[in-house]
């Protein structure tokens, strides 16, 4: 097994959903994430998605587009987010990490450096917003040949007709955004989330992670209890937005209180 | 006989099937739009197999939007370049009148089209993007026109500079939304209306204001825009009885240009030009995507983009907002690939010069946009044979830029 189906297995013996959480690489600089993901990890992140900023995150909503912004502003460049990531694989070499971004600055030099590159940091998986199946010839041949998984999206819109070709080709998990808009703003309604889930999970085998709007301990509590796995990001890069490169204790706190809400329902349903 | 050997290796034959130009188009977007996108191909491919559309299409653009307009040979232009150039030189101008349209602009054109399309979906809230408010105009006109409820997100620093197009807009009973993601300009704008639509897929259409954006929009957006040509061609042939040897337009996105030259891509005579904004020059701030980008993907599309070695995306400039764009329409990309049309860059203050000299020549003040095609035109009509032929797109009024220009020339208004 790999990183990724290790982590997910190992949450799932223990009668939780994994905790995966998002910040935005060189947010706010370089200098800072590796405390920052350090305090991910130490809080109970089970996995991290690392964001790679982009001038133009159409698919974000404020608080990580300012992130992203944040992170161009202080100078960050491709090659750092690839130390980075190496570094990271060094001090933890068990916790899986999954980039995620936008198609342009993954492929400006080629599928294959970017696989190449991914898998010399010890990146385990990517998602990239906006490559659709359609497209995927553009990054998912170069993704599998490195062995690193490409982890797609399904959405409230992607019908039962479309699924298929959503999961053609997926791999590590399956990312449920569970509302349609962008990262950060409403939440869905559990009862919603359920019957996707359901739906989902009649149709792969592989882990279901729910993300977009999940804010509060008692939120991800809630998702807990039906996906594999629950998708923290807009409401850690917010901390990151106002602590800045302080951020690191205040950032493990609140992943600490997210962790400790998956693991209650753990007890739970030990109980 | 010659048509069906030649059908096969048309060059307006593109996109291929899963939208693409080549290498370029394509539909690079969020999973919860591709559904969307799908959809709207479907009602596109029935629209265009059902007379009844194109027939309201038609009855629009002739009633509504006062087509088709003029070819009109600008003799005093024509008759300026000739004494500049040497003897037996300086090619015929016309001037295909585009900013006669309603709303003073081509972007009508295509308005029309997407919101009929808007109505066959059952959508009954619209939005667009938009850099100087001439799309936005446009379509907050075919808002009122169809009783659509309409959002215009443009560019915070667009808002400021563009008062009486926000104003314009507001009259015609659209919201308009200040962007200040970004650098708050055009791309920021539709980043936004992205977002927007993200959100609001179930009830809202995105009429894109240029021939750029995920498949289909590239190609119906030059569907609903190739009047431009198919007119020149029958106007042409009154006139002169014969094609013209030149087309110039200016090229933003793409959407006049591609509108004026896709129905000739198949007349190997007529020799194309597309005229990029290059700002203050190459070498500096410019919004050129083919002479200073390279191929990348942004807003739904694989095209050229003005960015940077990792993939980040620079800011475009020029004078004219409508060109202020660091991409361009895929089809661009892919005719520029393979040499069918040639693209040259325009200075802001070459356009600036032109903007002026049609205005004293000819008595018609051109968009900053239209502007730089006439400077290509005054460039290149000297150097061809007098018998020859060129026609310019005017594909706006330049009403909306004389503040612009006046502060550009240092006049106090
Ligand atoms: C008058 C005019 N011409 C040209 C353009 C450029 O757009 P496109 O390249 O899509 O025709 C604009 C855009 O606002 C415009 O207003």
């Amino acid at each position: 097994m790999d990183r990724m189906a290790t982590r997910f297995a190992a949450c799932k013996a223990q009668g939780r959903a994994a905790l995966i959480t998002f910040v935005t690489a060189g947010d706010p600089t370089v200098a800072a994430t590796p405390a920052i993901l350090d305090a991910l990890v130490e809080g109970g992140a089970d996995i991290i998605e690392l964001g790679m900023p982009f001038t133009d995150p159409m698919a974000d909503g404020p608080a990580i587009e300012l992130a992203n912004l944040r992170s161009l502003g202080s100078g960050t460049k491709t090659a750092h987010i690839f130390a980075i990531a190496a570094d990271f694989r060094a001090r933890h070499p068990d916790t899986p990490l999954v980039l995620m971004g936008y198609a342009n600055p993954m492929l400006v030099r080629g599928s294959d450096w970017f696989a190449d590159q991914c898998k010399a940091a010890g990146v385990d998986g990517v998602i990239c917003v906006d490559v659709p199946p359609e497209e995927d010839a553009e990054l998912g041949p170069a993704l599998r040949g490195a062995g690193i998984h490409l982890v797609r999206l399904a959405t409230p819109t992607t019908d039962a007709k479309r699924l298929p070709a959503v999961l053609e080709g997926a791999s590590g998990f399956l990312y449920h955004v569970s509302v349609a808009g962008i990262t950060g703003k409403q939440q869905a309604a559990q009862a919603n989330i359920e019957l996707a889930v359901q739906k989902l999970r009649a149709a792969t085998d592989l882990p279901i992670a729910v993300g977009f709007g999940v804010r509060t301990p008692e939120q991800a509590a809630a998702i807990g209890r039906i996906a594999d796995g629950v998708v923290v990001g807009s409401a850690i890069v917010d901390l990151v937005g106002s602590h800045g490169d302080a951020a690191a204790p205040f950032v493990q706190q609140f992943v600490a209180a997210l962790s400790g809400a998956l693991t209650a329902n753990s007890r739970e349903t030990a109980a | 006989m010659t048509d069906t050997i030649s059908l096969p290796n048309s060059l307006r034959s593109q996109p291929d099937a899963s939208g693409h130009f080549g290498q370029f188009g394509g539909r690079y977007v969020a999973e919860t739009l591709m559904p969307l996108i799908l959809e709207l191909e479907k009602v596109y491919r029935a629209a265009k197999d059902d007379p009844a559309f194109e027939e309201e299409y038609d009855y629009l653009l002739k009633q509504y939007v006062g087509r088709p307009n003029p070819l009109y040979y600008a003799a005093r232009l024509t008759q300026a370049l000739r004494e500049g150039a040497p003897a037996g030189r300086g090619a015929k101008i016309y001037l295909k009148r585009e900013e006669l349209n309603h709303t003073g602009a081509h972007k009508i054109n295509n308005c029309i089209g997407q919101a009929l399309l808007a109505r066959r979906m059952g959508k009954k809230k619209v939005i667009a993007e938009t850099g100087a408010g001439q799309h936005g105009v446009a379509t907050a006109t075919v808002a009122a026109l169809f009783g659509m409820e309409c959002k215009i997100f443009m560019g915070a620093k667009d808002v400021e500079r563009q008062k009486p197009n926000v104003f314009r807009m507001k009259l015609l009973g659209a919201e308009v939304i200040p962007v200040t993601s970004g650098s708050a300009t055009l791309k920021d704008s539709m980043n936004d209306a992205l977002r927007h639509w993200v959100s609001n897929v179930h009830d809202t259409f995105y009429i894109i204001g240029t021939a750029a954006g995920p498949h289909p929009y590239p190609e119906l957006v030059r569907d609903f825009q190739s009047i431009i040509g198919k007119e020149i061609k029958t106007q042409m042939m009154e006139a002169e009885g014969r094609l013209p040897d030149m087309l110039i337009a200016p090229v933003g996105g793409g959407s006049n240009a591609i509108g004026m030259f896709h129905p000739f891509l198949d007349d190997t005579d007529v020799a194309m030009i597309g005229v990029e904004a290059a700002g203050e020059g190459l070498t500096g701030k410019h919004a050129a995507s083919l002479a200073g980008g390279a191929s990348g993907i942004l807003h739904g599309n694989r095209t050229y983009l003005l960015q940077d070695e990792d993939g980040q995306i620079t800011e475009a400039h020029s004078i004219s907002a409508g060109l202020d764009y660091p991409g361009i329409g895929p089809e661009h990309s892919w005719l520029h690939e393979i040499g069918r049309v040639k693209y040259m860059p325009i200075t802001d203050d070459e356009a600036l010069a032109s903007f002026q000299k049609l205005s004293a020549l000819e008595g018609i003040i051109p968009a900053l946009e239209s502007a730089h095609a006439i400077a290509a035109a005054e460039q290149v009509a000297p150097t061809m044979d007098a018998d020859k032929i060129i026609v310019v797109n005017l594909s706006g009024r330049g009403d909306k830029d004389i503040f612009t220009v006046a502060d550009a020339l240092g006049v106090e208004m």
